[in-house]
């Protein structure tokens, strides 16, 4: 047994409200640089929907996540090391910027500028890469919004698999739910192992995922070899960029920008103390339904006194441990298995989980021809269809999903049986296999989410490794360069550069 | 005056081109390590690059593993080998030829992609135009020294360059002389390829040292970094 932690996260889709929030301030305060700019290490998808970039999820088109082999090994979808060199000089797996978008602006400054006209002004869009007036914008980072555009085209959703999904094109049918997405920091990441220059790592002491600029080389295997497509090419910089989890306030015990943000409260981040050394034996179990409780059953109870002594002894620090106890990632994934990982299927073992969305109970239900217990609807008649959630949790294994479903309904049945009817039900709570006081336990975290519930983050311990006296002065949070960003304001004799592209106004 | 510049050129030149690309790709590794990469455009346009950059780079590292192993080959282990100069220059010209004709079909379907399709033009710095034309015309130069060559096939004239080559490598002060004699186009050739090792750390040509190929035997999938460990 090797003791790591990592800083996991649960998002409770149940409360997601499709704000964006999270989307756009990560893209402040991270993403808002030429070359860019197309990329959003957090976004929001309706579901259903092909997803951002297009069709994501399809791995049979883009060979994301790893396969496992007949002898019983994994190794990554797109191929094993010299399969994966071969595809160095021109890589079939990329994504091209069109699956994404063609980043674009519109000429604001024309609204101030134009002269007198019987019609307004407008401002029309220009190519973020060209500078050219762009004639129709044919893409952009939600571009299915509320279930935009028409349901053939959505319906290419890959979790529609084995659902007859025809009928949930019909209006009286129809469902919708947000999945908000970032790097999922995984314990077997794809990107890790595809990068041929070795710049991606992860950190053992908090887990976080990240690539080092100095070392990447701009290869474009990592792209690839993300199953969620959560690594961005800078294609101004040629580098490759991804989610770094806001690791410098992580660093600091505060939450991440999107969590910070999240006006429906929706996230969740604590410490996770797993076994390191049954990584892959985790991620190779042979069927894929049987991944969820493969990674489950490498997660470590952090009240075993045998666990703590090990990972004290790995070097886990104390202020970590208990935070890992106290942690609501581990309530929601191990103590009430409310929480999923996204796609166990591509065998990365991801640690951004989801709370799966509760959804109305659809009209053969409420026409009362739907068994209905303790005022508790079959989750199988919710509008959401739950193999669609199966599919996209947990390979397809409907049973974890609804459990998961009817303790949330559960929680909901106490709690109003409690607070309306001023009476409490133990058997709501026994009948799903929780006790009256898990579920207050349950309410106060999900429903209530105080802000010190939510995040459970231990500071780092950076005195570990750094002298901090020599980054007295130092530049802080940079590109790599040391203190430069790799482009020079001046030529090499001092004088202003050639003018980098701007989008001008005045052309209409 | 000729024999001059033929001795600064093909004398001196070598010196100043090779001193250049050490000390510059060293003091850029070192000072902007953040500007060490390939520059792949491939997400701005898939089109042309797929089968482009292909046949470009496949042609280009044969013919760079030719001109290594072809020049700097001590001529005495080829004679020990029993490999005739006819030989070795018909191989050279065989294999050199169709690595050419791929690399410079490759590099002409990059420079149609980079100079006209707008995002890529957009998005190239000089120096990446520049080095793609200077890439196709070396090989269109390396292409046009194979008539010649045919026309005396005894490797004659394929081992004054060889002892140009080494003479450049082991400092003999002689080593321009070896070559006062061949046509203008292998002159040309030699320039060129000179100048491209001149502008080659000021230029995406760097990624090329950082070929990934330890990745192959690199242990295992995962790498994780301990700070623990980086003390």
């Amino acid at each position: 047994m090797k003791v790591r932690a990592q800083i996991g996260k649960v998002l409770n889709l149940d409360k997601c409200i499709g704000c964006h929030t999270c989307s756009v301030t990560c893209k402040n305060v991270w993403t808002s640089r030429e070359g860019m700019e197309y990329a959003w290490f957090n976004n929001v998808e309706t579901k259903p929907g092909i997803g951002y970039p297009k069709d994501w999820e399809n791995q049979n088109r883009w060979n994301g996540g790893w396969v496992r082999t007949p002898t019983g090994s994994i190794r990554p979808r797109m191929g094993g090391k010299w399969r994966l060199l071969a595809k160095i000089f021109a890589n079939p797996d990329l994504p091209e910027i069109d699956d994404y978008y063609e980043p674009f602006t519109f000429d604001y400054g024309h609204l101030q500028t134009a002269g007198e006209s019987k019609a307004f002004p407008t401002a029309r869009p220009r190519s973020l890469i060209t500078g050219k007036r762009m004639e129709k914008i044919e893409g952009g980072p939600n571009w299915e919004e509320i279930l935009g555009g028409e349901f053939s085209k959505r319906s290419a959703d890959y979790n529609f698999e084995g659902v007859q999904k025809e009928i949930y094109g019909e209006f009286e049918n129809t469902f919708m739910m947000y999945l908000p997405r970032l790097c999922e920091h995984c314990l077997n990441p794809t990107c890790v192992a595809a990068c041929p220059s070795g710049s991606i790592y992860k950190r053992e002491e908090d887990g976080i995922v990240l690539i080092d600029q100095e070392k990447c080389r701009g290869w474009r295997m990592c792209v690839s070899g993300c199953p969620y497509k959560k690594i961005y090419f800078n294609w101004k910089t040629g580098k490759s960029e991804k989610c770094i989890f806001c690791y410098p306030r992580i660093e600091a015990g505060e939450p991440t920008v999107c969590s910070e943000t999240c006006v429906g409260r929706i996230r969740y981040l604590g410490v996770m103390l797993y076994d390191a050394d049954r990584i892959e034996e985790a991620a190779s179990a042979e069927n894929v339904e049987d991944l969820y409780q493969a990674q489950l059953d490498i997660f470590l109870d952090p009240n075993d006194p045998e666990v703590i002594a090990q990972a004290r002894k790995d070097g886990v620090p104390e202020a970590w441990l208990e935070s890992a106890r106290r942690s609501p990632v581990w309530k929601m994934a191990m103590e009430w298995k409310v929480a999923f990982p996204l796609h166990p299927e591509y065998r990365t073992l991801p640690m951004v989980w989801y709370v799966p969305p509760l959804s109305p109970i659809n009209n053969a239900a409420s026409a009362g021809k739907i068994s209905a217990h303790n005022g508790m609807p079959d989750v199988r008649s919710l509008r959401i269809p739950l193999k669609y959630l199966a599919n996209l949790l947990t390979a397809g294994k409907e049973a974890p999903v609804a459990d998961a479903l009817e303790r949330m309904l559960a929680m909901r049945a106490y709690m109003r049986a409690k607070t309306v009817g001023g009476v409490i039900e133990e058997e709501i709570a026994c009948e799903v296999g929780l006790t009256g006081q898990q579920i207050e336990d349950m309410y106060q975290i999900m429903a209530i989410a105080n802000y010190e519930d939510r995040f459970v983050i231990p500071t780092g311990h950076r005195e570990d490794a750094e002298d901090m006296y020599d980054e007295k002065g130092g530049c802080g949070f940079s590109f790599g360069n040391g203190c430069s960003s790799g482009s020079n304001d001046t030529n090499l004799f001092g004088a202003p550069a050639r003018k980098k592209l701007q989008t001008p106004t005045e052309v209409f | 005056m000729a024999d001059f510049i033929h001795n600064l050129l093909f004398g001196i030149y070598p010196y100043i081109a090779l001193a250049v690309l050490a000390v510059g790709s060293v003091i850029r590794y070192d000072r902007e390590p953040y500007s060490w990469r390939a520059g792949s455009s491939q997400l701005l346009r898939r089109k042309q690059l797929m089968i482009g950059s292909v046949l470009f780079h496949v042609g280009v590292l044969l013919i760079f593993a030719g001109h290594v192993v072809g020049l700097l080959t001590p001529i005495v282990v080829f004679d020990t080998l029993g490999i005739s100069h006819g030989a070795k220059q018909l191989l050279a010209i065989v294999a050199g030829g169709f690595a050419g004709v791929l690399g410079i079909a490759g590099a002409t379907l990059l420079i149609h992609r980079r100079f006209f399709d707008p995002r890529v033009r957009a998005a190239s710095s000089l120096a990446d135009n520049m080095v793609i034309l200077l890439l196709w015309a070396q090989l269109a130069l390396g292409l046009a020294t194979i008539p010649l060559s045919l026309q005396q096939l005894d490797g004659h004239e394929m081992v004054k360059f060889m002892n140009w080559a080494q003479g450049i490598f082991t400092f003999r002060s002689g080593a321009a002389g070896h070559i006062v004699d061949v046509a203008l186009v292998f002159k040309l050739h030699l320039f060129l390829g000179l100048t491209i090792l001149f502008l080659f750390p000021f230029t995406r040509l760097v990624h090329m040292l950082s070929a990934p190929v330890r990745y192959v035997w690199r242990p295992g999938y995962q790498v994780v970094r301990s700070r623990k460990l980086a003390r």
